[in-house]
């Protein structure tokens, strides 16, 4: 099971969140080709290995954050409000180590 | 080189000798270079080598892999086929896939085991029975035995299905597609493994490409001068086993596609998710047809040795671990006693996960990229085993001809940027 350090609730289950996936920066809208939009839509680097990526606590705080994640060992460091610089969280939420159990 | 032929009298005449068998196909040490380096040695990559043998006379080929041929998800998989997809371009397709098969133990002279057993996918909700008599009909049009049935029917077909109606999720009705069903992955892997082998196709196993070179590109996100990317042109690979160079490599990595393609400086539209699986101990037959629940996330069919054979949605979070979890065994075990009650008896016997290289549109990504001789065949997430032949046939046919055959052609990467997908979603989700 999957430990995810939500910043303000605390390490939950992955199954109380709901994956938001690779984060990587939004084009504006309004000047975007088509064909940069579509990149932004579809195309992902998917790495094995470290990912930024976005969760929504759907079933504690109910905010977006973004946190960074092993994706062959499952290591979980870094959570991260929206807006904020540095990460927010209490001590126990961040650098879970091992965060698959 | 020709393998021997097998055949029923081979079997006796060994078997009263004791004679031993022999090697399926060569251990074969890299060569300094080769016109086509195949990257993955799974049902796509073996499939991709045979045919550029066997239909276009180009033989001086590698297929490398990492670990073991069909250490992958083709072997893996839970060996459905069938080809009744929501989409024309995707049933003309998979229904090319399912001709190969049918052909396939005396084409490759090995038994595939195709089970011709048929394909039910439920329908709980109104909405899936509207998708359903939408596949129904698209299939018929392109002459796919495919009909929507009624929950009496159903219970013909699997009589141990609960279809009353006081269930969570009552059986409202199903797609029937009597020719889906299984076939052995193993023996597909080492057919085709066995038969290109034979044209002198070199497999070289635990060869982990690192790197694809390059020269005349824009050059990658990391490095500007690396010469990978748009424009450019792929020079060879680099491996644990040392370099080997190749105008034309090919990209069959499916789960690890990402990570293969990044070498080459061309990102793709994929997120790597797990798919599990799960079997029980066997027990006699009593389940004729593969079952498929979309809104229950899960599928059922029961091997010939009597074992039931689970399979789900794969997981939500990307990763690259294929760790099996308790929450996948604890919620099929649960969604299974709803369609199935009787089987609450039977006990599980084990459960793995294979990697799943999912796309935006739940169809694949085939052929020829912007960088001049790598070419991709991946995006085959949860559904990809049944299309190993048409793709192998495919793909050797856009490599020999350096063009894109029409059976592919909706499949490129660039229907990514130019907006023209081709969703699947409705008859892929779930039922592989
Ligand atoms: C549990 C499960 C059930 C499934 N059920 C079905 C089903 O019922 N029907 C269906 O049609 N499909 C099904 N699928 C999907 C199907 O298994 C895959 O789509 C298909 O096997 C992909 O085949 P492939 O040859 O493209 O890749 P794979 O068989 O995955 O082979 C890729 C190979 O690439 C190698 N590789 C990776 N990185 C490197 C590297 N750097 N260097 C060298 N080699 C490398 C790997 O070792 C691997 O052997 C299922 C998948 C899973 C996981
Ligand atoms: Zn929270």
């Amino acid at each position: 099971m999957l430990l995810v350090p939500c910043p303000n609730c605390g390490p939950r289950s992955s199954q109380d969140l709901t994956y938001g996936g690779e984060s990587h920066s939004r084009p504006d809208p309004k000047t975007a080709t088509p064909e940069e939009w579509r990149t932004y839509l579809y195309l992902r680097d998917n790495p094995s290995g470290w990912l930024v990526e976005t969760w929504y606590c759907s079933s504690g705080c109910r905010r977006w954050f973004k946190l960074e994640r092993h994706t062959l060992t499952g290591e979980l460091r870094d959570p991260i409000l929206p807006g904020s610089k540095t990460g927010v969280a209490s001590d126990e939420a961040t650098n879970i180590q091992g965060g698959t159990k | 080189m020709a393998n021997a032929k097998y055949s029923a009298a081979g079997l006796f005449i060994r078997g009263a000798r004791k004679k031993t068998w022999p090697r399926v196909w060569r251990e074969a040490e890299p060569k300094k270079a080769y016109d086509v380096v195949i990257v993955g040695g799974g049902v796509h990559g073996l499939a991709t080598a045979y045919y550029l043998a066997s239909n276009h006379g180009i033989t001086n080929v590698a297929v490398v892999d990492k670990a073991y041929l069909g250490s992958g998800g083709s072997g893996r998989n839970t060996a459905i086929v069938r080809s009744n997809y929501l989409t024309p371009e995707g049933v003309a397709f998979y229904d090319r896939s399912l001709d190969l098969y049918n052909t396939m133990s005396t084409d490759l002279n090995l038994n595939v085991m195709f089970s011709e057993r048929g394909h039910m996918t439920l329908a709980h909700t109104d909405s899936a029975l509207r998708t359903m008599n939408w596949r129904a009909e698209v299939n018929k049009l392109q002459g796919i035995d495919s009909s929507v049935i009624g929950p009496q029917e159903v219970k013909r077909e699997a009589p141990s299905l609960d279809v009353s109606a006081n269930t969570r999720y009552p059986i409202l009705g199903a797609l029937y597609h009597p020719p889906g069903g299984t076939i052995r992955h193993d023996a597909v892997v080492w057919a085709y493994a066995r038969a290109a082998d034979s044209y002198g196709v070199d497999l070289i196993q635990k060869c982990e490409v690192l790197d694809i070179t390059c020269e005349g590109g824009e050059g990658s996100e990391s490095d500007s001068a690396d010469g990978k990317g748009a424009g450019g042109k792929v020079t060879g690979v680099k491996t644990n086993l040392g370099d080997i160079s190749a105008p034309i490599v090919v990209n069959c990595t499916a789960g690890w596609a990402s990570t293969i393609s990044d070498m080459a400086g061309v990102k793709l539209p994929i997120t790597t998710h797990p798919l599990q699986a799960a079997v029980t101990e066997p027990v006699k037959t009593f389940l004729p047809t593969v079952v498929v629940s979309g809104s229950l996330h899960v599928y059922v069919s029961q091997t010939d040795r009597g074992e039931l054979v689970f399979g789900a949605s794969v997981d939500p979070v990307a990763t690259y671990d294929m760790r099996g979890t308790l929450a996948f065994t604890e919620e099929l075990a649960g969604h299974v006693l709803e369609l199935m009650p009787g089987i609450s008896k039977m006990r599980l016997l084990r459960q793995w996960a294979g990697l799943c290289d999912m796309t935006p549109d739940y169809s694949p990504v085939m052929g020829h990229t912007q960088v001049g001789g790598y070419l991709v065949d991946v995006g085959w997430g949860t559904y990809g085993f049944k299309a190993g032949p048409v793709s192998g046939e495919q793909m050797a046919e856009a490599i020999a001809t350096e063009s894109m055959p029409e059976l592919i052609a909706p499949f490129t990467l660039s229907r990514f940027t130019e907006g023209t997908l081709v969703g699947e979603k409705g008859a892929a989700a779930v039922g592989h």
